[in-house]
């Protein structure tokens, strides 16, 4: 309604019962029915780590302590740059608020990109698959139901910042698919090959292999990001402003939990192992 | 606060853009085939819910039939234990999932918005997306049926591993066909739906309530509903990702309940009963808070106890999840486990039992009117406690190693499911379907149909005690003339027989009242809650002003102050038009096209790994691309389904109270 008084309470919505936004309570709602799936991967994870069959792969002679260390790190950090998206779009500046979205994407896309590789590395290098230990079992449906979480919230921040570019004046469904398309396939690129191959050459892999040997998926990427940067380029007014704060912050809700989970996951699956 | 009341709106959904992003013109139709397939309309939903939740109730008791014929006499030849084993799952699975659960929604989407003063739920088109869903998962858990009439569609017929599809027995070696991979996506669909359904309850019911309807004000039952959206979003996790192992394990080579591979069948028993068992509790609330509405009606006095109620409802769905192992007491826990499940179990019966003194205490000193929904609501009281004592029976561990896998045990869940869970519903369709088609039930034919499935179920079902008691074990396709179960076989298939004739009978007049029943106005029981205020049926819009409630029985109160409440309403219309008018939610296709694409998608990924064949000739390798496809469809469903918005338009009301459409602002 055009009749909002010039200053928008954030955290109170006069037209509900309890004042919480409905949004913000379906999300709370749906974080805590979320905690119970997890909750159960977990506990299957742990009943058979405390019986594990003969044969079992071995954690510790499987895991890369350091590089998950690392993209826990970064995990987290996306959490701070998500926090700044929400200020920002508080403070009603969507330039700002662009950046830091984008910004946390590219870290999600960073752990992201660890776990692919870490996954790769598993399989081909420890030959711990999904299907020859139970533990290769337990831990791939635990953490690849987290990195689902994460894929997900990096695909909702891309479309919240796709929305950003809305025009006030209506219309561009067509322009906001294209634009959703780039964010999409950039992001998968940088999470499937991209980040996973640094990681690669970090570890010595040679940067003109790496580069010759993923040449299409690369350019593909590439193209993508010179589009964003060019859907990006706009000027008219958008209709987006102060006032979706809130879908800024249940987007953020989801985001903050997801990390969260994956601490308990990253102390339940990788630390417990080396006590 | 008029001025606060319009503002509102009370769709929950805020304030759409000015305009949005389409791709083709949202639908308008409100009638005929279109309006039905993308309403938004929560009444309309419930009629759905409803309707397909009685062919299957129909559906389920035929097959019940069928297992009682079979056990007519003893060395029956009637059906194949194939198949039996098939109905005994399908019974089990279509009553619980199919039949009681979607009535309960049926009934949560026609009451709940009213019954907080609301005008829709908080968002409509995902409670269209739930209900489309909950229709993929039917059809997926019934689609094995085909195999029988068409052999070419080689599914191995229904699923027919039990309701609780007890590891092994779910293994690839010992079903290899599949009729379990449709049970674990069939049941998957139908979680979803529960758990997105229960998520848009509880933001309704917490954050849509009318100014002055403080939570302590609340209908009983809306309270229930509140318990049980907890509940479901609380326990169906465990089920869905127990589901996926299974699923992993079957297709994927996993090892999860595999013992070969070193997996535990236990497992899964623990995985299934944490949500088992909240289960039965989500199967119950809801009717308790039937009977809670009705049972004051019509004993002309307020409910005895309310916030006890309330309490011991909420009490019941917080024990009820550290009771699940009260399934497994022959699995060998361990004494400590044993004794400790033991004695949570008999703590919920406490609880219960102080809802049953409640209910009595309601009745005590009343004006008892003994009308067809009164007459079920005190059976389910008396059945519902009898259900109870066995429950508490077994609940005693050494006593339960004697019941266990027994009849006794058909006995106490069909004494809660149907002398309690459905009694209380069939008591609920028959107290507010006045409200929602105009018309009456007469009064004969329903006493009949009531006198009818009491005398059917009890001859039906209080035998099995003895039956069980006796060894007779369940999921029993055969048994021997020389053990002494046939009489106690005979009777019970003969009370089932009545009991099919009751419901027909109860089903029949229903019809008949549809289209011959006496017209009725807002309110024939001269009731105490909200809904009774409004029009029968209610108009689109519900409520012509959002209600101000100031007392707990709102609609009493009104009744008793109406000078009072018609000055308030006259200024709550009179704001609400100021600001534009009644604002009603548009329709929309994607929640259906989302709903369908994830029918297809689950279709195709339960033979994953099996070529597509049509016509004799293999056309695919592997149902992966249609699988993916499906899937696709629901995920550019969704996208352009956040594109569009709520959009909405506004209705205006004359001086006598016809309403009329603006577009108002479109968007
Ligand atoms: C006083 C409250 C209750 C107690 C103490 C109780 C106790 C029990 C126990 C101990 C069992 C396991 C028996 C066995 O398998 O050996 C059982 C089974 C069962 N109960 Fe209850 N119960 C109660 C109320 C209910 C209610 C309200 C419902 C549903 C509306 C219900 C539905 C069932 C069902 C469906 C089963 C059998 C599940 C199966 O094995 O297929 N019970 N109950
Ligand atoms: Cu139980």
């Amino acid at each position: 309604m055009s009749s909002h008084a010039a200053t928008i309470d954030h955290h109170h919505d006069s037209t509900t019962s309890t004042g919480i936004p409905n949004k913000k309570l379906l999300w709370w709602a749906f974080l805590a029915s979320d905690c119970m799936f997890f909750g159960t991967l977990i506990s299957t994870h742990l009943v058979y780590r405390l019986n594990p069959p003969p044969g079992n792969a071995i954690p510790t002679q499987v895991f890369n302590i350091e590089l998950t260390s690392f993209s826990t790190f970064i995990l987290l950090m996306s959490s701070l740059l998500m926090a700044l998206a929400v200020n920002a779009i508080q403070r009603g500046n969507v330039r700002s608020t662009r950046t830091m979205l984008l910004g946390t994407m590219f870290f999600g896309c960073i752990f992201l990109g660890g776990q692919v590789y870490e996954f790769g590395h598993f399989v081909h290098m420890k030959h711990m698959t999904l299907s020859n230990s139970l533990f290769g079992s337990t831990f791939y449906t635990l953490t690849g139901t987290h990195g689902t979480h994460v894929a997900i919230g990096v695909l909702l921040l891309g479309m919240m910042y796709v929305r950003t570019f809305k025009p006030a004046a209506g219309g561009g469904l067509s322009m906001n698919f294209l634009h959703m398309l780039a964010v999409a396939v950039a992001a998968g690129v940088a999470f499937i090959v991209f980040v996973p191959g640094m990681i690669e050459i970090i570890y010595g892999a040679g940067i003109g292999e790496f580069l010759s040997s993923h040449a299409v998926p690369l350019s593909v990427g590439a193209a993508a990001c010179i589009a964003m940067a060019w859907f990006a380029r706009q000027s008219s007014t958008v209709e987006f402003g102060e006032k979706n704060a809130i879908d800024v912050e249940a987007v953020g809700l989801y985001w903050h939990f997801v990390d969260i989970v994956w601490i308990i996951i990253f102390t339940a699956v990788y630390l417990l192992e080396y006590l | 606060m008029a001025e606060a009341l319009a503002k509102s709106e009370f769709t929950g959904t805020g304030h759409a853009p000015a305009k949005s992003f389409e791709l083709f013109a949202r639908p308008t139709a409100k009638t005929g085939l279109v309006g039905w397939l993308t309403t938004v309309d929560h009444k309309k939903i419930g009629m759905l819910y409803g309707g397909f939740a009685i062919l299957f109730f129909l559906i389920g008791g035929l097959e019940a039939l069928l297992i009682r014929t079979q056990l007519i006499v003893p060395n029956n030849r009637f059906i194949s234990a194939q198949l039996y084993n098939e109905l005994f799952t399908m019974h089990g699975t279509t009553m619980i999932f199919l039949a009681v659960m979607p009535l309960n929604a049926a009934f949560f989407n026609l009451l709940v918005p009213i019954q907080v003063g609301a005008r829709d739920v908080a968002f409509p088109r995902l409670n269209a997306f739930s209900l489309w869903v909950w229709v993929a998962g039917a059809t997926l858990l019934n689609v094995g049926w085909i195999s029988h009439l068409v052999p070419s569609w080689n599914f191995g017929g229904a699923p027919d591993v039990g309701w609780f599809g007890y590891s092994p027995l779910t293994s690839k070696v010992f079903t290899p066909d599949l009729s379990t991979d449709f049970w674990v996506l069939g049941i998957q669909m139908l979680g979803l739906s529960s758990i997105v359904a229960s998520l848009n309850f509880i933001v309704t019911i917490i954050n849509m309530r009318a100014p002055g309807l403080t939570m302590m004000r609340l209908p009983v039952f809306t309270w229930m509903a509140l318990v049980t959206s907890f509940l479901l979003i609380l326990a169906l996790p465990a089920i869905a990702i127990a589901l996926v192992e299974v699923m992993f394990d079957r297709n994927f080579g996993t090892n999860f309940f595999e013992v070969s591979g070193g997996g535990q069948p236990i497992l899964w028993q623990h995985l299934f009963w944490v949500f088992g068992h909240p289960e039965v509790y989500i199967l119950i609330l809801p009717p308790m808070g039937y009977v809670s509405e009705i049972l004051p009606t019509f004993s002309r006095k307020p409910l005895f106890g309310y916030p006890i109620v309330i309490f011991s409802g909420v009490a019941i769905g917080f024990i009820g999840f550290g009771v699940w192992s009260h399934h497994m007491f022959t699995t060998g826990l361990g004494t400590v486990a044993t004794a400790a499940f033991a004695i949570a179990t008999m703590a919920i019966a406490v609880p219960t039992g102080v809802k049953i003194f409640n209910w009595i205490g309601t009745l005590w000193g009343g004006h008892i009117v003994t009308r067809v929904p009164m007459m079920f609501a005190l059976g389910f009281i008396w059945m519902f406690m009898l259900g109870g004592f066995s429950g508490i029976m077994h609940a005693a561990a050494p006593a339960d190693a004697q019941q266990q896998d027994s009849y006794f045990v058909i006995a106490h869940f069909h004494y809660v499911l149907i002398g309690g869970a459905t009694f209380a519903l069939l008591a609920a369709i028959h107290f507010w379907f006045p409200k929602f088609f105009g018309r009456m039930v007469p009064e004969f034919w329903g006493k009949v149909s009531f006198w009818l499935i009491f005398v059917g179920f009890n001859c039906t079902f209080f035998p099995m005690h003895f039956l069980g008691l006796n060894g007779m074990p369940r999921r029993t396709w055969i048994y021997d003339s020389n053990m002494g179960w046939n009489e106690g076989n005979l009777f019970a298939t003969i009370g089932a027989y009545l009991l099919g004739l009751g419901i027909f009978t109860y089903f029949a007049v229903l019809v008949y009242s549809f289209f011959k029943g006496q017209k009725c106005g807002n309110d024939p029981w001269d009731a105490r809650t909200l809904e009774w205020s409004i029009p029968s049926p209610p108009p689109e819009h519900n409520f012509a002003a959002i209600p101000q409630v100031h007392a707990r029985d709102a609609w009493w109160y009104e009744k008793t102050h109406q000078e009072e409440i018609a000055k308030e309403k006259a200024a709550n219309i009179k704001a609400e038009e100021a600001h534009g008018g009644i604002h009603i939610p548009d329709q929309s296709w994607y929640p259906i096209i989302a709903g369908m694409g994830l029918l297809f998608g689950t279709y195709n990924l339960a033979q994953l790994k099996h070529p597509v064949v049509m016509f004799g000739n293999q056309v695919l390798g592997s149902h992966a691309p249609l699988a993916i496809a499906g899937l696709s469809i629901v995920v550019l469903a969704c996208y352009l389904w956040s594109l569009e918005g709520p959009g909405g338009y506004h209705i205006h009301l004359d001086a006598d109270g016809n309403a009329k459409e603006s577009g108002g602002y479109h968007h």
